[in-house]
C-alpha cells in the first residue's frame, strides 16, 4: 500500500511537472499554430534564474521567503522570454507556422548552447528549501515534500489558468482565437495580443516547471528542459491542443502511467508505455482526449 | 437622395483584386454601397460575392481601394477596420461552438453600451439559451446569434454573408424582419441567393461576375423575371 | 539564348562531374589549408573530417526527402540513424557476427521497422506526426540509454570491436578507406533520390507536398506514397547509421537524440529544402562548422576577445542555431535559394 502511495505521489508529482509546461505549449499551439520548441528554453530561464537570483538577488536565497523571492525571479524571467520570442521572432512570421517551427527550433538550440557557454554543461546544484528536503507520512508511505510541492503549484495554476479562461475578458478571446483566429479579428478585436499574452503565460509556467523542477532533481543543466519537453508534447498531443483541462488529465495520465510501469516492469518501459498511449489515443481520436476547445 | 448623409457612400470599392493560390478571384471589382437601406450583391456561385465581403474586412490579401466612410482599409489590420464601425455576420455563422450565448455576445461587445436590449428584442430564444453552449444551438438559432453580434453595436454598416442558408422558412421569415428591422438604422451590404429576401429588403443590387460588377443598380432590375435568369443564372426566379 | 541553354546544360550536368573528380582526388593531394582543415587534405584528420561531413550530407539528404520532397515534418529521423548504428555494432561487437552478416541484418531492420512505424505514424498529418516521430524516437533513445542486457552500453556508449571488423576499415592509417566508403554512401544516396524523385511516385510526392487534397481528389492513395517515401528515407538513414559506425568507430547515444534530428533540419532548411545541392551543402557546412568552429572557438583570435564574447563564440550550436534562425528569416530556400537568387537567368525546375 505504502508503495503505491509513494507511486502516486511521485507520478502526480511528474504529471505537475508535465502540466506545468504542457499548459503554455498547449494554449500557444492552440491559439498561434506555433509548435513551440523553444519552450524547453523558457524552462531553463525559469530554472537559472531562479538559482542565480538565490545566490545573487538581494533578499532572494535557497530557503523561507527569500527562496519564493527567487523563484519569482526565475519566473519573470520566462515570461519575459516568452514574449520578447513572440514580440521579436515569431510575430514578423505570422501565417507562416513551418517558419515559425524553425524558428523555435533554432532559437532552443542556440539558447541551450548560450546557457552552456555561459555556466558550463555540468549540472549546478539547486536551492533547496530545508522542508523541501524531508518527508511526510500519508497513508504509511514517507513521501518526500517536493512531490506535494509540485502537486500544489500545479493546481493553483491550473485553477489560476482555467479562472482566467472562464472569468476574464482576455480569457474569453484566448479561448475563441482557439477555435476560430480570424473571426475573432473580424468581431474588432486585436488577436495579436492575446498571442503575446499566451507566450507569456506560458514563459511564466514553464519557468515555473524549471524552478520547481530543479528542486526535485536537485540540480539544473542547460538541456534540462528538452526530455521534458518531449513527454510534455506528447501530453498536448493526448489532451487535445487548446484545451487546458485536456492537458491536466494527459499530463495526470502520463505521469502515473510512466510511474507505475517503470517500477513494476522495468526502466523504460513506463516511458514505452506512454508512447504506446499516444498512439492508442491519435489513432481513436485524432485529435485529442478534449478536442480542440480551450 | 437629397439627405446629405445618403449624398456621400459609406463603403466604396474600386478596382481591388483578390489572389488566393495563385487563382484571381476578384478582377478589379468596384461599386459603392450608400449609406442607407439594404445593397444586396448577387452572383453565380463561385462568382466572388463572399471574398468581396471578406477583401472588405482585411481578411483576404487585397489590392486596389476600400474605403470605409471615406477611410482607406487596404493596408489595416482587420480588427482596426472593423472598428471602424463594421458588423459582419459570415457565411458559416463563425459561431463559437464551445462558448455559450451569452459570451459569444459579450466577445463582440466594442466598447460603449452593448444593446442587448435591441437584440434581445429580435431574438428573444438568445436570452433564454444565454448560457448554453453555441455548438449545440440548431442552424437558426446560431445564425440569429450571428446577427445579434452585428446588432451589438452601434456599427455604420452590417456585411451580412447568406443569412438564410440552409435555414428553414419559418426562420427565414424571422432573420428576414430582423433584417429589415436593423436596416431601417444601419446600412446593409447582404450576399443572398433567396430573391424573394431580396426583393423584400434590397434596394440596390450589385451583379457581381467572375470577380468583377456585371450590373449594378435599383432592385426593380429583379422584377424583369426574364433579365434576372440571364444575369444570375437561376432557373426559376419566384 | 542557345548559348546560354548550353552553357546551362553543361553546368548542371558538369558540376557533379567536377564535385566527384575533385572528391576523386582528395586522397591523393598534399593542399593544405590552414585555418580551415587540420591537415593536409590527405592526413588522416582531414580525411576524417571531410568523411563525416560526406555522411552528414547523405544523412541530410535522407532527411529532405521527407522534409523537403514530400512535406513530412519528422522529428524523429535520428531514430534510423541509431538503429543502422547499433544494429550493425550489436550484431559484430556482441554478437561476433561478420560485418557482411551483420549489414544484411540492418538492412532488413532498416526495411521492416520504418514500414510498420510508418504505418502507424503516417495516419496522423502534420503536427501530430511530428509529435508521433518524435515520441517513438525518444523511446529508441530511452531504449539506448538504459543498456537493456548491457547491449547498448548506455550513457558510454559502444566501441566498435569483434572478429568481424575488417582490418582495411579500422586503424588510422586507413582513415582513407573510411574516405571511400563515406563519399560511396554519400553519392548512393544522391543518386538514389534523384532516381527516385524523378519516378513517377516522386512526382506524387511532390504533389503531395503541394496540395494533399488535390492528389486525393485524383483517388491516388496518399498514405501509400507517403509510406515508399518514409521507407525509403529511413532505409537511407540506417545504412547511414552502419556507415557512421564505421566512421566513428563506435555508437554513442547522441546519435539517439532529439537534437541530432533537429540537427538535419537545421542542415536542410539552411542548404535549401527540396532542392538538388541544398541539403548536400547545408549537411557538409554545418558538419564542417560544428567540428571546425570548436577549434575556432580555442584559436587565439578568439581567445583574446573579452569573456562576453568568448563564451558563445566557443559554442558551435549557439552560433549554428543563430544563423539558422537568420536564415529562415532572410533566406527563404536556403543557400540554394540564394544561389538561384544571384543567377536570375536560371529555370525555375529545381
Amino acid at each position: 500500500m505504502s508503495t503505491i502511495v509513494l507511486l502516486a505521489l511521485t507520478g502526480l508529482g511528474l504529471g505537475a511537472l508535465y502540466f506545468l509546461i504542457a499548459s503554455g505549449l498547449s494554449l500557444i499551439f492552440g491559439l498561434a499554430d506555433v509548435l513551440n520548441f523553444a519552450h524547453g528554453l523558457f524552462l531553463a530561464v525559469g530554472a537559472y534564474g531562479t538559482w542565480w537570483a538565490a545566490g545573487h538577488l538581494p533578499g532572494a536565497g535557497a530557503s523561507g521567503a527569500g527562496f519564493w523571492l527567487a523563484v519569482l525571479f526565475g519566473v519573470a524571467a520566462g515570461a519575459l522570454a516568452g514574449v520578447l520570442v513572440e514580440l521579436v521572432l515569431i510575430r514578423p512570421l505570422y501565417a507562416r507556422p513551418i517558419e515559425q517551427v524553425l524558428v523555435t527550433v533554432g532559437l532552443g538550440l542556440a539558447g541551450v548552447a548560450l546557457l552552456r557557454a555561459v555556466w558550463g554543461s555540468d549540472p549546478r546544484q539547486f536551492p533547496k528549501p530545508s522542508w523541501a528536503a524531508g518527508t511526510t507520512g500519508v497513508l504509511g508511505a514517507q513521501v518526500p515534500n517536493d512531490r506535494f510541492l509540485l502537486i500544489g503549484a500545479a493546481a493553483v495554476v491550473l485553477v489560476a489558468l482555467l479562472a482566467f479562461l472562464r472569468r476574464t475578458r482576455y480569457g474569453l478571446v484566448v479561448r475563441a482565437g482557439v477555435e476560430d483566429r480570424a473571426m475573432v479579428a473580424a468581431l474588432g478585436i486585436n488577436v495579436r495580443v492575446a498571442f503575446t499574452l499566451v507566450f507569456a503565460i506560458g514563459g511564466a509556467a514553464a519557468a515555473l516547471a524549471g524552478a520547481l523542477g530543479g528542486v526535485y532533481f536537485g540540480n539544473v543543466t542547460p538541456g534540462q528542459g528538452g526530455s521534458l519537453l518531449i513527454f510534455a508534447f506528447i501530453v498536448v498531443v493526448i489532451g487535445g491542443m487548446g484545451s487546458v483541462p485536456g492537458s491536466a488529465v494527459a499530463a495526470v495520465l502520463v505521469g502515473l502511467v510512466q510511474q507505475f510501469a517503470n517500477y513494476y516492469t522495468g526502466a523504460g518501459v513506463g516511458e514505452a508505455s506512454v508512447v504506446l498511449l499516444l498512439a492508442a489515443v491519435l489513432l481513436a481520436r485524432p485529435a485529442g482526449l478534449a478536442g480542440r476547445t480551450a | 437622395m437629397n439627405d446629405t448623409t445618403a449624398a456621400a457612400p459609406l463603403l466604396e470599392l474600386a478596382d481591388v483584386h483578390v489572389r488566393i493560390a495563385g487563382s484571381h478571384i476578384l478582377q478589379g471589382i468596384g461599386f459603392s454601397v450608400p449609406a442607407q437601406g439594404v445593397t444586396a450583391l448577387l452572383g453565380r456561385n463561385g462568382a466572388g460575392k463572399t471574398t468581396t465581403v471578406k477583401a472588405i474586412l482585411g481578411l483576404v490579401p487585397r489590392t486596389g481601394s476600400i474605403k470605409v466612410g471615406g477611410v482607406e482599409t487596404v493596408g489595416r489590420p482587420t480588427h482596426a477596420i472593423v472598428r471602424l464601425g463594421l458588423g459582419y455576420a459570415p457565411e458559416d455563422r463563425g459561431i463559437f461552438a464551445g462558448l455559450t450565448v451569452a459570451e459569444n455576445l459579450r466577445l463582440a461587445e466594442r466598447g460603449g453600451e452593448p444593446r442587448y436590449d435591441l437584440v434581445h428584442e429580435l431574438f428573444p430564444e438568445l436570452r433564454k439559451r444565454a448560457g448554453q453552449r453555441a455548438g449545440t444551438l440548431s442552424g437558426g438559432q446560431q445564425q440569429m446569434v450571428a446577427i445579434g453580434r452585428t446588432l451589438l453595436n452601434e456599427n455604420r454598416i452590417l456585411l451580412v454573408d447568406e443569412p438564410t442558408k440552409g435555414l428553414a422558412p419559418r426562420i427565414v421569415t424571422e432573420v428576414a424582419e430582423a433584417l429589415e428591422r436593423a436596416a431601417s438604422a444601419v446600412p446593409i451590404l447582404l450576399v443572398e441567393q433567396n430573391l424573394h429576401l431580396v426583393r423584400r429588403i434590397a434596394g440596390r443590387v450589385v451583379v457581381v461576375e467572375q470577380g468583377a460588377v456585371a450590373h449594378a443598380g435599383g432592385a426593380d432590375l429583379l422584377e424583369d423575371a426574364a433579365r434576372t435568369r440571364e444575369l444570375l443564372g437561376v432557373g426559376r426566379a419566384r | 539564348m542557345n548559348a546560354r541553354t548550353t552553357t546551362r546544360t553543361l553546368a548542371r550536368r558538369g558540376a557533379p562531374l567536377l564535385l566527384a573528380l575533385v572528391l576523386l582526388a582528395v586522397p591523393y593531394s598534399t593542399l593544405d589549408v590552414p585555418v580551415l582543415l587540420p591537415g593536409p587534405l590527405n592526413s588522416p584528420g582531414t580525411l576524417q573530417l571531410i568523411a563525416v561531413c560526406l555522411l552528414f550530407a547523405g544523412f541530410a539528404l535522407s532527411y529532405d526527402l521527407l522534409f523537403g520532397r514530400t512535406g513530412l515534418l519528422s522529428f524523429g529521423h535520428a531514430l534510423y540513424i541509431a538503429v543502422g548504428s547499433y544494429t550493425t555494432n550489436i550484431a559484430v561487437t556482441r554478437g561476433g557476427w561478420s560485418l557482411g552478416a551483420a549489414l544484411a541484418l540492418t538492412a532488413a531492420v532498416g526495411l521492416v521497422l520504418p514500414a510498420v512505424i510508418g504505418a502507424v505514424a503516417l495516419r496522423v498529418n502534420g503536427i501530430a506526426f511530428a509529435m508521433v516521430t518524435l515520441a517513438v524516437a525518444q523511446l529508441g533513445s530511452i531504449i539506448v540509454l538504459s543498456d537493456p542486457d548491457g547491449r547498448t552500453g548506455g550513457e558510454e556508449g559502444l566501441a566498435l570491436g569483434g572478429a568481424g571488423v575488417p582490418a582495411f576499415l579500422s586503424g588510422v592509417a586507413n582513415t582513407v578507406n573510411l574516405y571511400w566508403l563515406a563519399l560511396g554512401y554519400a553519392a548512393l544516396v544522391a543518386l538514389a533520390i534523384a532516381w527516385s524523385v524523378a519516378s513517377e511516385p516522386g512526382r506524387v510526392w511532390a504533389a503531395i507536398r503541394e496540395n494533399e487534397r488535390r492528389v486525393t481528389v485524383l483517388g491516388l492513395p496518399v498514405l501509400r506514397f507517403r509510406l515508399m517515401a518514409y521507407v525509403l528515407a529511413s532505409l537511407l538513414a540506417t545504412l547511414g547509421g552502419a556507415v557512421h559506425l564505421l566512421v566513428m568507430g563506435g555508437s554513442t547515444p547522441q546519435i539517439t537524440t532529439s537534437d541530432f534530428t533537429l540537427g538535419l533540419l537545421v542542415m536542410v532548411v539552411l542548404g535549401g529544402a527540396g532542392s538538388r545541392w541544398g541539403a548536400i551543402l547545408g549537411g557538409v557546412l554545418y558538419t564542417f562548422l560544428d567540428h571546425r568552429l570548436a577549434a575556432l572557438g580555442t584559436s587565439g583570435a578568439v581567445a583574446d576577445l573579452p569573456a562576453v564574447l568568448r563564451a558563445p563564440l566557443s559554442e558551435p550550436l549557439f552560433l549554428l542555431g543563430a544563423l539558422f534562425v537568420l536564415a529562415v528569416y532572410f533566406l527563404p530556400g536556403g543557400l540554394a535559394g540564394l544561389a538561384g537568387r544571384l543567377r536570375p537567368a536560371r529555370d525555375g525546375a529545381p
